[in-house]
């Protein structure tokens, strides 16, 4: 199969071909490495566990963001063509692998840090299984941060500073935590200018998660949540 | 061309939604033009309103319904999503207001033609 792998640096660059067989069990992640390893060893790209646990090798796929070692090629071929590209939304560094540093950023930006509410010495809270709170975090606790929302985000496209889904997911699943000691605060926070009322309610996001969870629905949550906050007067004395 | 991973429902909605809002903010300024004319020059706004019985403009009457009816059930959409505890049913809720715009904007143009 022919297969169009972009390479360059931050300054741009283009993308070049390669002849890959095929096979019958071959992953996106497969073929760069083959890429990498036969045809192009200076091919820059990042990958750690291959099995959907670490988040570390998504990129575009003709043209949408997925988590390579977990895409099959016969799901995403077109016309016996592939093209693998960094993803959008961040800085390359090279090739393949872009900076996820502003990504990353975001999530703290977002009151992402845990804020402990006891200390070691106290019990472990109790936090029944079936409550809103536990059942609302749960649905978001399991994002890898591959960064596939959002490379997929049209609003982070628009408005680079806007946090992100990721990061406000995150924020929704504290909000959420009874363990955490500044929840009204993080709804402060992801009420600021950049934040969870920036979202337009595309649905990128949810669309293309690898681990079927949808930070669209958080955001929209977080933004009731948020106005509630504000309504009973948080934010005021922050 | 639309990009490959703008390629979905939701997607789609926010664009008509925009495309549509669009539509009616270049349309409002032409509107309150001609109800302007009701008070300074009804003989003009008497010409125009002859020229408004004409078929085609009947039917970009059509398109105007169809934009206002597609803005405001696409806004009812963002609110429950945002407001309701809405999860899996909001492609359905797209669905159901496109037709549901369609069938208004429909149910204008069958009216348009019938006097």
């Amino acid at each position: 199969m022919d297969v169009a792998i972009w390479k360059g640096d931050g300054a741009g660059g283009q993308y070049e071909h390669f002849a890959v067989p095929a096979e019958d069990n071959q992953t996106i992640l497969d073929v760069v490495s083959w890429v990498q390893q036969n045809a192009d060893p200076t091919l820059s790209y990042r990958f750690a566990c291959r099995v959907g646990m670490c988040g570390s090798c998504a990129m575009m796929v003709n043209g949408t963001p997925r988590w390579t070692c977990r895409t099959h090629v016969k799901k995403v071929l077109k016309d016996g063509q592939l093209k693998v590209a960094p993803l959008n939304n961040l800085p390359v560094v090279k090739d393949l692998v872009v900076d996820m540093d502003p990504f990353f950023d975001k999530w703290i930006k977002a009151g992402g840090l845990h804020a402990p509410s006891k200390t070691r010495d106290d019990d472990i809270a109790a936090i029944a299984p079936d409550t809103d709170g536990r059942q609302n975090a749960n649905a978001g606790i399991e994002c890898i941060n591959c960064s596939v929302c959002y490379a997929a985000c049209d609003t982070v496209r628009s408005n680079p500073d806007y946090l992100g889904p990721a990061a406000l997911q995150r924020a929704w699943t504290i909000v959420n935590d009874e363990k955490h000691a500044a929840r009204g605060a993080v709804l402060d926070l992801v009420a600021q200018s950049d934040g969870c009322f920036n979202c337009h309610s595309m649905g990128s996001c949810t669309a293309h998660c690898p681990n079927d969870l949808d930070p669209m629905q958080a955001i929209a949550r977080l933004k009731r949540a948020a106005i509630k906050h504000q309504l009973a007067g948080g934010g005021r004395d922050a | 061309m639309r990009a490959a991973y703008r390629n979905h429902p939701l997607w789609l909605a926010f664009a008509l939604h925009r495309l549509s809002g669009l539509g009616l903010a270049l349309f409002l300024p032409a509107h309150f033009y001609v109800l302007g004319l009701a008070l300074h020059q009804p003989q003009q706004l008497d010409g125009f309103l002859a020229f408004g019985a004409h078929p085609m403009v009947k039917l970009a009457e059509f398109g105007l319904v169809f934009l206002l009816a597609v803005h405001m059930f696409g806004g009812l959409r963002l609110l429950a999503l945002e407001f309701l505890s809405i999860t899996a049913r909001q492609k359905t809720l797209i669905a159901v207001a496109i037709s549901a715009a369609f069938a208004l904007a429909c149910l204008f143009l069958l009216r348009a033609f019938s006097i």
